[in-house]
């Protein structure tokens, strides 16, 4: 574990179930401020899970989760929507409100906490949607939007109060070359014109590990390795190396955990329950 | 036989769980002094939708049930040649059970159902956790508008049904079959009282709206957030809110009127 010197998130022995299921065991985790920090790891493993946790949406049963100094779970509900208004979260689903067009969606959050003028509040999102490329598609409604641009549009909403963490859920999922490249780009600026603390949970290893100040990687409910971009690329474990030159083959599972393959097939066959390797 | 008892039980504390749930719910809704700067706007909007686009069904059912009401009354009453009574009997009808109970159940037909449709796809597309995660309380921003809308709305056009259902009663007793028009008035005017009648059947449309838009509002919110889930919570909005206005009305007319 790599520790930081000054971090803004830091999450310690924490275990999480989803029924039987358990995502987390004893997952510990820092995010070192005014950084970027890379989360990659296998689909379902939990990514979206642990942004949750982050942001107070799931409890965990056991750990703690520290967010800007405050111990998140225990948080009332007042002090948890204060300390929201400080973080920014970029949905998987981008999550764009319906009913409102895209100039709306992003003046959504400017409006509710703060009392800024109209004209400032349209020169606030026509740059943020200008920054996305899409000052264009302002008096769409999210139904009107590609895949791509939905998720452009939802960035935009999610960096529209200038938050101090921004989360970005699989921002590159859906973008052709140029989008991807804008977007990384807009990542990056972010973090340095403002010194915003980046949280990226993504599959794509090129285009984060190019960014990113730190990475780690989630597998099978716990971080399998982390540290710089350099340290991961000659990071000794066979699991990492696996994990970032994408093998099929080796000790990350692909498979969800599931019976043994003969016995769905009706092969006989032991038709015990494997561990999903 | 202990089986079933344990059944029961687990039933009995299901239900009783949901209920008490759903009073959290309500509770953390409306809880708290809302701005009216940024509450009376939204609130107009869902006022809009739940109350005014609902007039249409509301009048014409109103109108069609005023009008049975005079024939099936007509009939009757001439029997005993009594058809001046008329009148009474339609105005009394419509604003002790009628107009508060088929309003409310139209309500729940037409706005209850819509309600809890919009409010679970909300969820199932994530609209109310990304709006939980800028720091706005989905309860205060979406809950509390849409249940205030529908509490507010339901006794207007339960009153709203009364009258035009009073209006299509005298257009097939008075216009059509010749009952004389002053008895028509008339009878109603000396026979409805304000308090026992008009304001019972108020109570009675207030406490429908309550409910049913309570359950509309909290099916959505907890329900299932996938297609399937949608579909049952709206099913179960409209199955619940009639069993609850149906069972309801018999407690509160046993209240109101039965003398024991
Ligand atoms: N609402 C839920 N109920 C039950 N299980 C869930 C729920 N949401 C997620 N899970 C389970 O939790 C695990 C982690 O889910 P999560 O969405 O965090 O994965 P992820 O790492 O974000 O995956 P991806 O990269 O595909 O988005 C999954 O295995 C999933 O089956
Ligand atoms: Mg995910």
């Amino acid at each position: 574990m790599s520790v930081a010197k000054d971090p803004y998130i830091e999450l310690r022995d924490v275990v999480f179930s989803r029924g039987e299921r358990r995502i987390f065991d004893g997952l510990s985790l820092q995010i070192p401020k005014g950084k970027v920090t890379a989360i990659m790891g296998p689909s379902g493993t939990g990514k979206t899970t642990l942004l949750r946790l982050i942001g107070g949406q799931l409890k965990p049963e056991a750990g703690t989760v520290m967010v800007a100094g405050e111990s998140v779970p225990d948080l009332g509900r007042k002090a948890l929507y204060r300390l929201r208004e400080k973080m920014g979260m970029l949905f998987q689903s981008g999550a764009l409100f319906t009913d409102l067009s895209v100039f709306e969606n992003v003046a959504f959050p400017i409006r509710v906490h703060t009392r800024l003028p109209d004209d400032m509040i349209r020169d606030i999102v026509l740059m943020k949607l200008e920054a996305v490329g899409l000052r264009g598609a302002r008096d769409l409604m999210p139904a009107q939007l590609s895949g791509g641009m939905t998720r452009r549009a939802a960035l935009a909403r999610s960096i529209a109060l200038d938050p101090e963490l921004i989360m970005y859920d699989e921002p590159f999922a859906g973008q052709d070359p140029i989008a991807m490249g804008v977007v990384v780009k807009l990542i990056r600026d972010l973090n340095a014109s403002m010194g915003l603390t980046s949280v990226l949970v993504s599959h794509d290893v090129p285009e984060s590990l190019s960014i990113c100040h730190y990475a780690c990687i989630v597998s099978g409910g716990r971080i399998i390795g982390d540290g710089t971009p350099e340290e991961l690329q000659n990071h000794p474990s066979d699991e990492v190396q696996q994990f970032l030159k994408g093998r099929p083959d080796g000790p990350v599972p692909f498979h969800f955990p599931s019976v043994d393959a003969a016995a769905d097939w009706g092969i006989a066959g032991p038709g015990q329950y494997g561990d999903g390797q | 036989m202990i089986n079933r008892i344990v059944v029961f039980g687990r039933h009995g504390r299901e239900m009783i769980e949901s209920v008490g749930r759903a009073g959290q719910f309500l509770f953390g809704a409306l809880a708290g002094v809302p701005d009216p700067r940024v509450g009376f706007p939204l609130l107009v909007r869902q006022i809009y939708s739940v109350g005014v686009l609902s007039l249409a069904i509301i009048v014409v059912s109103g109108l069609f049930i005023g009008m049975v009401l005079g024939l099936q009354g007509y009939t009757i009453l001439s029997d005993y040649g009594s058809e001046a009574a008329i009148g009474q009997m339609i105005a009394l009808t419509l604003v002790r059970e009628l107009g508060p109970v088929v309003t409310a159940l139209l309500f729940a037909g037409r706005a209850g159902s819509a309600l809890t449709a919009e409010i679970g796809l909300m969820k199932a597309t994530e609209q109310l956790s990304s709006m939980e995660m800028m720091g706005v309380d989905p309860l205060r921003r979406v809950i509390a508008p849409r249940f205030w809308a529908g509490f507010l709305s339901v006794p207007v056009l339960a009153a709203i049904f009364s009258v035009v259902g009073i209006w299509g009663g005298m257009l097939v007793g008075v216009e059509w079959l010749g009952v004389f028009e002053g008895s028509y008035w008339g009878n109603m005017q000396s026979s409805v009282s304000f308090t026992t009648d008009v304001l019972n059947g108020v109570v009675k449309s207030v406490v429908f709206g309550f409910v049913c838009t309570w359950i509309a509002v909290y099916q959505g919110y907890d329900c299932v957030p996938t297609s399937a889930g949608i579909s049952s919570a709206t099913t179960k909005t409209v199955v619940f809110s009639s069993l609850a206005v149906l069972g309801l009305d018999f407690v509160l007319t046993a209240v109101m009127f039965g003398d024991f």
